[in-house]
C-alpha cells in the first residue's frame, strides 16, 4: 500500500526585501530580551540595582559602540573592496579631527563638521592614490606594514602640528540630559548616536540605491570582472578610501568631546573598532555596525557591574566574549561563506 | 577596414610564451570563431584584444590601437568580453549583475529598454532578480553574462568557450540566440570554442589556432571541408 505523501508545507517563498526585515525584527527582539535577561540575572546579584541605571548604561554603551561602529565601519568597507586592514584608519581619523578643531577655531561647529568631512574625503582619496596604489600588488605583508607605517607617521605628525597638550574639542549637543521612561539620557549621547546612524543609513542607501554605489559594490566583488565591463577601478578604490576616511572623521569628531583630543585619542577605538568589525564578520557592513554597538553596550555592562573588571580590564573582557562567539561562529555573526556554483 | 585587427601579436605569462604572432581580422556584423585545442591561445587572444593580457604587436578596434592600454578602456571602447568563468559578480543579485552592463559612457539612459529585450531573450531573469548570481546554474549564468554584455549595447562581442559544462541543449539555445542577434540586429561576434561543430554552424568564417599561431584559416565551409580540421576538430 502507498504510503500517503505527507501534506506540503506551505512554501515560505517571501521576497529577500522581506526575509530581510522579519531577520533584522527578530534580532532585535532578540537582543532586547538578552538585555533583559541580564538585567533580571543583574537584579539578583546587585545590591544596588535600578532598571533606570541599567537603562543609562545600555544608552550610553551604544553611543560609544556607534563611534567604534563608524570606525568599523570604514575598516570593512577598505576590506571589501582592496582587502587590506587599514592599520591607520584610526590615526586617519585623529589627524581629521585636529583639522576639524583648528577649522573650529574660525567658524561655527557645522560648517567646520562639513568642511572636515570634505577634506576627510580628498585626504582619504589621495592616501590610496599616493601610499597603497603603488604596492597593490605586493604581498599582504608589505601593504600591512605599509598601513603600520602611515600610523606611525600620523601619529607623530599631529603633535608636530597642533603641539603635544591635549585639546578640549566642541561639542554642538547641549550638556544637559532628557529622560525617557525613567531613564535619564545625557544629549551627548543622544547626539552621537543619532549623527553615527544617520551617516550609516546615508551610506547604506548610497550603496543600496545609487549606480555609483552599485559600481562600487561590483569592485569590492570582483576587480577583474569590473574592469571587463569598463569600471574604473582604480577611481573606485579611491572614493572608497575617501568615503571611509570621511566616516572616521565622523567617529573621531563624535569620540574627541567625551576624551579630549590628542595623538593617541583613536588607539583604543581602533582596537573596538576592529574587534566590532571582525565580531560582526569582517566583510559585512551590517554586521560591523551591530558589532560595534554590541560591544559598546557590553564594555559598559561589564565595566559597571562586574566588580573584578571595572574600568581597567574592559578591553581585555570584550576580548574573551569576542573569542568565545569566534569560536562558535568563525565567519562572525554576519560574515558570510560565498556560496558559488560554477 | 575591418573592425578589429591583429598584426602579429605575441604575448606572454612570464617565461611562457602564450601567442607566437597572431594575425586576425573581423570585419562589421561578421561572426567569426577561434577554434584550437586545449593551450593553443585562444583565451589569450581574447585578454590581449582586453589588454588583460600584456602583448607586443599591433591590435587596432574602429582604426584606433588599442593595444597594451587597460580593461576598462577597450571595455568603454565597445568591446564585451565575456571570459572563461563568465566573469559575473557572483555576490551581487541578477538584477545588479545587468546592470552592471551598463554603467559604461552614456549607456544608462537605454537601460530599461535594454534589459526588456534580454528578459525577451530568457524570461527567468525577471522572475529571478533579486537572487545571488553566484546561485545560478552554470547555463543561467552563461545566459545572463550574455545579457549583461548586450546591455552594454557593444560594438564587438567576445565569447570565450561559453559552451564548456553546459548541456547540450542549453548550448544549443545559447548559439542559437548569439546567431539571432547576428541575423537581427547586425551584432559582430568573435566566438572562442572548443566545440568546432557548434561555432562552424555559427560563424562565417574561423581561425585555428595551434600552439600560439594561426594555422588553418577560412570560411565555415573550407574548414569543414579542410581534411586536417575534420579530423583533428570535427572527428569525422
Amino acid at each position: 500500500m502507498a504510503i500517503p505523501a505527507r501534506p506540503a508545507l506551505p512554501a515560505l517563498d517571501v521576497s529577500p526585501v522581506v526575509r530581510s526585515a522579519i531577520l533584522a525584527v527578530a534580532w532585535i527582539l532578540g537582543t532586547l530580551a538578552l538585555l533583559v535577561l541580564i538585567g533580571l540575572v543583574l537584579t539578583q546579584t546587585e545590591e544596588f540595582f535600578t532598571w533606570s541605571g541599567y537603562g543609562q548604561q545600555i544608552v550610553s554603551g551604544m553611543a560609544q559602540g556607534a563611534i567604534f561602529a563608524s570606525l568599523a565601519l570604514a575598516l570593512v568597507l577598505i576590506y571589501r573592496t582592496t582587502d587590506i586592514l587599514n592599520f591607520a584608519q584610526g590615526e586617519m581619523a585623529m589627524f581629521t579631527t585636529f583639522i576639524a578643531w583648528s577649522l573650529m577655531n574660525h567658524m561655527p561647529y557645522w560648517p567646520a563638521f562639513a568642511l572636515t568631512l570634505v577634506i576627510a574625503f580628498v585626504g582619504g582619496a589621495a592616501i590610496e592614490r599616493v601610499i597603497i596604489r603603488p604596492v597593490e600588488h605586493r604581498p599582504d605583508i608589505v601593504i600591512v606594514i605599509v598601513t603600520i607605517g602611515l600610523l606611525i607617521a600620523l601619529n607623530g605628525l599631529a603633535p608636530w602640528i597642533w603641539g603635544p597638550e591635549v585639546k578640549a574639542f566642541e561639542t554642538p549637543f547641549s550638556n544637559g540630559t532628557t529622560e525617557i521612561a525613567g531613564v535619564v539620557i545625557a544629549y551627548q549621547d543622544l547626539g552621537v548616536l543619532g549623527v553615527t546612524l544617520a551617516t550609516v543609513l546615508l551610506l547604506w542607501a548610497f550603496f543600496r540605491f545609487t549606480t555609483l554605489g552599485l559600481v562600487m559594490r561590483a569592485v569590492a566583488n570582483s576587480q577583474d570582472a569590473s574592469r571587463l565591463v569598463g569600471v574604473r577601478v582604480g577611481l573606485m578604490l579611491a572614493l572608497g578610501w575617501g568615503l571611509a576616511a570621511v566616516l572616521g572623521a565622523i567617529a573621531g569628531m563624535m569620540a574627541a568631546p567625551t576624551q579630549f583630543l590628542d595623538a593617541n585619542l583613536m588607539l583604543i577605538i581602533l582596537i573596538y573598532a576592529f574587534a566590532a568589525a571582525v565580531l560582526g564578520g569582517i566583510d559585512s557592513p551590517l554586521g560591523a555596525v551591530v558589532g560595534g554597538l554590541i560591544l559598546g553596550v557590553l564594555i559598559n555592562i561589564l565595566g559597571t557591574y562586574v566588580d573584578f573588571i571595572g574600568g581597567e580590564l574592559r578591553l581585555p573582557a570584550a576580548f574573551v566574549v569576542l573569542l568565545v562567539v569566534l569560536l562558535i561562529r568563525p565567519q562572525g555573526l554576519f560574515g558570510h561563506r560565498v556560496v558559488r556554483r560554477v | 577596414m575591418p573592425l578589429l585587427e591583429l598584426k602579429d601579436v605575441h604575448a606572454r605569462y612570464g617565461p611562457i610564451r602564450a601567442l607566437h604572432g597572431v594575425s586576425l581580422t573581423v570585419d562589421e556584423g561578421e561572426v567569426v570563431a577561434i577554434l584550437g585545442a586545449n593551450g593553443a591561445g585562444k583565451t589569450t587572444t581574447l585578454r590581449s584584444i582586453s589588454s588583460v593580457t600584456r602583448t607586443s604587436g599591433e591590435i587596432r578596434f574602429g582604426g584606433k590601437g588599442i593595444a597594451r592600454r587597460s580593461p576598462e578602456y577597450v571595455a568603454r571602447l565597445g568591446v564585451a568580453h565575456v571570459p572563461e568563468g563568465r566573469g559575473l559578480f557572483p555576490e551581487l543579485t541578477v538584477w545588479d549583475n545587468l546592470r552592471m552592463g551598463a554603467v559604461g559612457p552614456g549607456r544608462g539612459g537605454q537601460f530599461r529598454e535594454d534589459a526588456k529585450r534580454i528578459v525577451g531573450y530568457f524570461p527567468w531573469i525577471e522572475r529571478r532578480r533579486e537572487q545571488a548570481a553566484g546561485t545560478l546554474s552554470g547555463g543561467e549564468q552563461q545566459m545572463l553574462a550574455l545579457g549583461r554584455a548586450l546591455v552594454s549595447r557593444p560594438k564587438l562581442l567576445m565569447l570565450d568557450e561559453p559552451s564548456l559544462g553546459l548541456a547540450p541543449t542549453v548550448v544549443r539555445e545559447l548559439f542559437a540566440t548569439v546567431r539571432r542577434l547576428n541575423e537581427e540586429d547586425g551584432l559582430t561576434v568573435l566566438v572562442v570554442e572548443q566545440n568546432a561543430t557548434i561555432a562552424l554552424d555559427v560563424a562565417s568564417r574561423a581561425y585555428v589556432l595551434e600552439v600560439g599561431k594561426v594555422a588553418v584559416e577560412g570560411t565555415s565551409d573550407e574548414l569543414r571541408r579542410h581534411e586536417g580540421v575534420r579530423k583533428s576538430y570535427l572527428g569525422y
